[in-house]
């Protein structure tokens, strides 16, 4: 039984559409993250599952209860939901203690100071409790949040950009922390992120929007390798889009040459199409007589990122070990690892 | 740049001093022995000015909170018939006078009044007997409430309206109904800012005359205007007053200490736009009559029985003198706007960069004008005044054989000095509360960009207080708009204005020719009032 | 930085224009006057003084307490020449603190009642303005009424209706008590009074006058003006409630009915001594005794000035002699006994 099930759920800012027809269903003890560029719909989406904003259309249903639809809207209050800002919204007039404390007001008393001590040491800060939340540091306040979201035991957890607040080296490990928590306290949740390295950290499936549109609900390593709209290779990972030329029904041909691919459904035999590249598909090899010039270079740390001009002028990427260097303007040998190529009709790609 | 700080603390310093030079002339006036009055006063009056001032200040208290905070929380939430007006037209008690408000109502619901006449015509005269006592601490809470509730209004509005809206979905989100999340959170992270609000009321409460006279309800301040007018004991009149100040000072003090370990930072610069949930039906009847109740006897009523009176029974209707006053009234009170806004801005700043602490306690001190009777502020301005008139003068005469006469107190700048001591603490209540909402970080990348104090304070601080600056320019202009005793005390020659000229009306008892130029007094201040709530509106979209 | 220095510009600029009214008047003929009286009741006869004098007059109206106050803290620099106010008790104030000086005209003073004005020669009234009981025309026989005294008997109890002691017209009519009886026995008069009260002193005369008419009470104590003021006003309820009660003037057998006066000074700093003569000759002049008495319904101190038909129709009085002087040596005597009787 799935804990969150959404059905072509619509929603709208006065007449603007910001959701549009979204399904999707989070198993029960699930990770779920909605991935997108800023204005994409992900927060609107969310806060229509928290209740905080009315949908113009479709169903929402947590667990077993319809908690929205043309006839239903269950207040947020009611909804049995936690929910983590970006801001972290802690209350500024209450220690952590009591903010933790806040939703437990139905807890008999030995019982709540239980479960806030049990929280405060699940997130590692067993001793802020007398604290107010501007004596914390932001790593801090974000585990605050979470655990005053978790503390009344809600059915699901919904998180705003829970990350975007704290600096790089802290998010990550956050993330993994924060998964840790939530695997353990055994509550499926969904998160919303524009940052794919959370996404990835945190999920087990993620979903990418577009323009209030859900593209693609799918586990991170399918939506890497499996994209299936250009604008999810473009956003998750690097890569970059060549044309080519459908030859039969399992390859198709490319400037890089002949690719094997599992067509999209209605391509024809002879029609143009884009193929997705990743960097990871193309090793530089010395030894290779196939050489290509660098148009750019990138140093990664452990790997360079070469950007490689074929002779058409479109560009390709390649990764390389970090002892490898070579200017630009240089010509280095490249051979090609590729299983299986993605393929999208040209006409999506042109978007 | 490395002298302007230095250059800056001395100006704030020398600002703070001269705004609070007459709190010191009274308290100057401690050593002075005013014979045996106090000890008559103990005997006799002091203990029921002292228990009816401290009635009135908890009545006022919960009054202006139960008008102004459901009001405020309503219009910054919910969309409902008339939310759109009301939203401005809550402010429009500001521009009634509380004694002329007292007029009105005790016109009204008098025993001789009509409202009890034509119970008393269909009840029989029993009735009166049970309709309560208009003049009384009762009667006086009611009024005050009505005529006050819009500075608890407009500072929890707009706290309410820029404070973190996710803290209070957060709440829903944990299981908190709109009631809980309304008393547990949003009220809570308003508290500065309603209190800052209370707290204005309840001063001008306590420095009020006219309607506490007119209610014969004698308050501390009714006694100090006894003790020198009666007994002709300056001296302990100002004592009085000292009193009176130093009750002020101690309530402020507890209110501060007992938050000190909050801080506030809300308004998040992130300007999610506040989603106002429509009411309709019965819900929104009564969020309209939550909102429209405060309107109509704060407003609605007093001006109605201001035009009835103006139009039936007055001696001397519109001629074109009015235009003077109203010219005269306004121009003073656009000014003192000005300079206490200004003033204002300077102090709150000065507190927040300067580490000193002689500054913040000085600006601290400059809040108390607004407690002291305007009676006693005019004397405890005139003194000093005075003497600086006299310095001036004997200068010039000694070195150039030119009297410069009475310079500063016998001109309007006395009265812009007084009313500017007098109203700082409006405008810095709301300066500050302004300030407080704008994080130091902004002020630190501000300077990491090589930005000087000015410079902050012009291309940061400002545009992002302009709500707060606004309102402070209202209130301060209303206020000055609506101001008797010092303007009473400290005006020039043929100096007259609309606040003037109702009073001289009403102390003849001739309540129906006060009436035009109160109303003038409400018009004045209304068009300021509804300008600038557009404007505000406007900023805030 | 020049942002700031538009700002400092604008601060001057703003200052100089605030102090700039100070010497426009210097030049040409003036009097300066300090008024209590409102500016609806002095400010026509000042107009018409100076279109007949040519002389300017320059007017700031206050509390008499203010414009004392006023007074002392600018000393010799005041620009006041003249000051008036509407009780006898405040002249007395400002001549003990030395604020004025006895210069008014030998012939302007001996047109005035001896009682009337100060012994000194600091000042004099300018009207008098009489404190009546007034009464209940269908309750109340006249015949029962008699003296201020009486009104502390038992027999008016909850009967009478009078303002809050902090009115300076209640605080001389104790202080004339105080002159003619003695403290101690003032002390026992207010406390009878106190004890007859039908309500908590509140509101103003008319209130009183409308209170007796209301019939919330039977009898009150108010200045004649007033009811003269209702008599004749546009107000129609005023009008019927001042129809309702007659004036009855106390202590006719005795010491006569106790009056107080609107009256006037030349200050210490007088700069226009000669001017200010001039504006109390005006003052004291037939024309504009008739115009207070008309206007106001007050009485004038000059003899055979025509008054008004409401003056007329109250009839002639004996008033008080006692020299008003005291009622401002005993005001504050009086505020302590009406404290202690709890006279609020």
């Amino acid at each position: 039984m799935p804990e969150l099930n959404l059905h072509q759920v619509q929603a709208s800012h006065q007449a603007h559409t910001v959701v549009n027809r979204i399904d999707l269903r989070l198993r029960e003890g699930e990770i779920g993250c909605l991935l997108g560029p800023s204005g994409c719909g992900k927060t609107t989406l969310l806060r229509t599952i928290a209740g905080l904003h009315a949908p113009s259309g479709g169903e929402i249903r947590i667990g077993e209860t319809l908690m929205a639809s043309d006839k239903v809207n269950v207040p947020t209050e009611k909804r049995k939901i936690g929910m983590v800002f970006q801001d972290y919204a802690l209350f500024p007039h209450m220690t952590v203690y009591d903010n933790i404390a806040f939703g437990l007001d139905k807890f008999p008393a030995a019982l709540k100071r239980e479960r806030i001590q049990q929280l405060l040491e699940l997130i590692g800060l067993p001793h802020v409790g007398d604290r107010y939340p501007h004596q914390l540091s932001g790593g801090q306040q974000q585990r605050i949040a979470l655990a005053r979201a978790l503390a009344p035991r809600p059915t699901m957890l919904l998180m705003d950009e829970p990350f975007s607040g704290l600096d790089v080296e802290l998010r990550e490990s956050l993330a993994r922390e924060v998964r840790g928590i939530l695997k353990s306290e055994g509550i499926s949740a969904l998160m919303v992120t524009h940052n794919q390295n959370e996404a990835f950290a945190m999920a087990d499936s993620v979903g990418v929007l577009k323009d209030g549109r859900l593209l693609q609900w799918d586990t991170p390593y399918n939506l890497y390798h499996q994209p299936l709209h250009p604008f999810i290779a473009d956003f998750i990972g690097q890569g970059s889009l060549i044309s080519g030329r459908v030859c039969d029904c399992r390859a198709v041909h490319t400037e890089l040459g002949l690719l094997k691919t599992h067509l999209p459904f209605g391509t024809e035999s002879g029609e143009e199409v884009s193929v997705l590249v990743r960097p990871d598909d193309i090793i530089h090899d010395d030894s290779s007589d196939w050489k290509l010039e660098v148009v750019n270079r990138a140093f990664r740390g452990s790997h360079f990122l070469f950007t490689l001009k074929l002779p058409s002028g479109e560009k390709v990427m390649c990764m390389s070990q970090s002892h490898h260097d070579h200017p630009v303007g240089s010509k280095i040998g490249i051979k090609l690892e590729m299983d299986h190529a993605v393929v999208f009709p040209k006409a999506l790609s042109g978007e | 740049m490395t002298k302007s700080p230095r250059l800056w603390l001395l100006i704030t310093i020398l600002i703070a001093l001269v705004m609070t030079t007459p709190i010191w002339v009274l308290v100057s006036f401690v050593f002075e022995s005013g014979g045996n009055n106090w000890q008559h006063l103990m005997d006799t009056l002091l203990p029921d000015y002292i228990l009816n001032s401290i009635l009135l200040m908890i009545g006022v208290a919960s009054g202006t909170l139960l008008l102004g905070v459901p009001a405020a929380w309503l219009i910054s939430h919910y969309r409902f018939v008339g939310s759109r007006w009301l939203h401005w037209a809550l402010l429009l008690p500001l521009a009634m006078p509380a004694y002329i408000s007292s007029y009105t109502y005790t016109g009204l619901l008098e025993f001789e009044g009509p409202v009890q006449s034509a119970l008393r015509e269909t009840f029989g005269n029993g009735i009166s007997l049970w309709f309560p006592e208009i003049r009384s601490v009762g009667g006086a809470i009611l009024l005050f409430s009505f005529v006050l509730y819009p500075y608890v209004y407009l500072l929890s509005r707009s706290a309410f309206g820029g404070a973190s809206q996710h803290a209070l979905e957060v709440s829903r989100t944990l299981g908190a109904g709109p009631y809980k999340s309304f008393l547990r959170i949003a009220l809570p992270m308003a508290r500065p800012a309603i209190i800052a609000g209370v707290t204005l009321a309840l001063m001008e409460t306590l420095a009020d005359f006219g309607a506490v006279q007119h209610f014969g309800v004698d308050t501390f301040t009714t006694g100090i205007y006894r003790t020198w007018s009666g007994l002709g004991d300056t001296s302990t009149a100002v004592q009085l007053s000292l009193v009176l100040l130093a009750f002020v000072g101690v309530l402020i003090l507890v209110e501060r200490w007992s938050r000190k370990q909050q801080r506030y930072f809300g308004g998040h610069a992130k300007g999610d736009a506040l989603e106002r949930v429509a009411l309709s039906g019965r819900r929104g009847m009564a969020a309209f009559a939550v909102c429209f109740l405060p309107i109509l006897f704060g407003f609605v009523v007093p001006s109605g029985q201001l035009l009835y009176w103006t139009v039936t029974t007055a001696e001397t209707g519109w001629n074109n003198e009015f235009f003077e006053l109203a010219w005269n009234s306004f121009s003073l009170a656009f000014i003192t706007a000005v300079v206490a806004v200004i003033l204002a801005v300077i102090l709150a700043y000065a507190k927040r960069i300067s580490a000193n602490k002689t500054v913040a306690q000085t600006v601290q001190l400059a809040h108390l004008g607004y407690a002291v009777p305007g009676t006693v502020l005019a004397i405890a301005i005139l003194i000093p005044l005075a003497w600086l008139d006299k310095t001036i003068d004997d200068f010039f005469f000694e070195n150039y054989q030119i009297s410069t006469g009475l310079l500063l107190s016998g001109t309007l700048f006395a009265l812009v000095f007084a009313y500017s001591v007098r109203f700082l603490s409006v405008s810095l209540q709301s300066v500050e509360s302004g300030l407080q909402r704008i994080k130091p970080s902004m002020d630190d990348s501000a300077r990491t960009l090589g930005a000087s104090s000015w410079n902050i304070l012009g291309r940061i601080h400002l545009p992002l207080m302009k709500t707060s600056l606004l309102t402070a320019l209202i209130l301060v202009f209303v206020e000055v708009l609506k101001e008797l005793p010092t303007t009473l005390i400290l005006r020039p020659f043929n100096f007259d204005t609309l606040s003037i000229r109702a009073y001289e009306m009403a102390a003849d008892e001739r309540l129906a020719d006060a009436g035009l130029p109160a109303l003038l007094i409400v018009l004045t201040g209304l068009i300021p009032v509804i300008i600038l709530s557009k404007l505000m509106d406007k900023s805030h979209a | 930085m020049k942002r700031f220095n538009f700002t400092l510009f604008s601060t001057l600029f703003m200052a100089v224009t605030l102090v700039m009214p100070v010497h426009q008047a210097s030049a040409e003929e003036v009097v300066n006057v300090y008024s209590a009286r409102k500016a609806q009741l002095i400010k026509p006869l000042l107009d018409e003084f100076s279109k007949e004098s040519g002389i300017t007059v320059n007017l700031i109206t206050s509390k008499a307490d203010a414009l004392l106050k006023r007074l002392e803290s600018e000393g010799r620099r005041s620009p006041a020449d003249i000051l008036i106010t509407t009780d006898a008790g405040r002249l007395h104030r400002a001549k003990e603190s030395g604020v004025l000086k006895a210069e008014i005209d030998r012939e302007l003073l001996d047109k005035v009642p001896a009682n009337l004005r100060d012994k000194d020669n600091y000042w004099l009234g300018l009207t008098t303005r009489a404190r009546v009981v007034v009464y209940a025309k269908d309750r109340v026989d006249p015949k029962d009424l008699s003296t201020y005294e009486d009104l502390a008997d038992p027999k008016w109890q909850n009967k009478i209706c009078i303002r809050s002691s902090n009115n300076i017209y209640n605080q001389s009519l104790v202080a004339s008590m105080i002159s003619h009886q003695g403290e101690e026995k003032t002390a026992q008069w207010a406390e009878g009074l106190v004890k007859n009260l039908a309500r908590k002193p509140k509101g103003g005369d008319r209130d009183q006058v409308k209170a007796v008419a209301a019939g919330q009470c039977d009898l009150a104590v108010v200045n004649t003006y007033y009811l003269g003021q209702m008599l004749n006003g546009k107000d129609q309820a005023q009008r019927q409630a001042a129809d309702k009660v007659a004036v009855f003037w106390p202590n006719q057998q005795d010491r006569g009915t106790h009056i107080n006066v609107s009256g006037i000074a030349i200050t210490k700093s007088s700069k226009n001594t000669a001017n200010a003569n001039k504006l109390i000759k005006f003052l004291l002049s037939e024309k504009s005794q008739q115009w207070y008495a008309e206007t106001n319904n007050e009485y004038p101190v000059l003899d055979g000035v025509q008054v008004s038909d409401t003056l007329k129709s109250w009839g002639a009085f004996h008033s008080d002699s006692l020299n008003l002087s005291k009622l401002g040596e005993l005001n504050p005597a009086a505020v302590k006994v009406m404290d202690r009787a709890g006279w609020r």
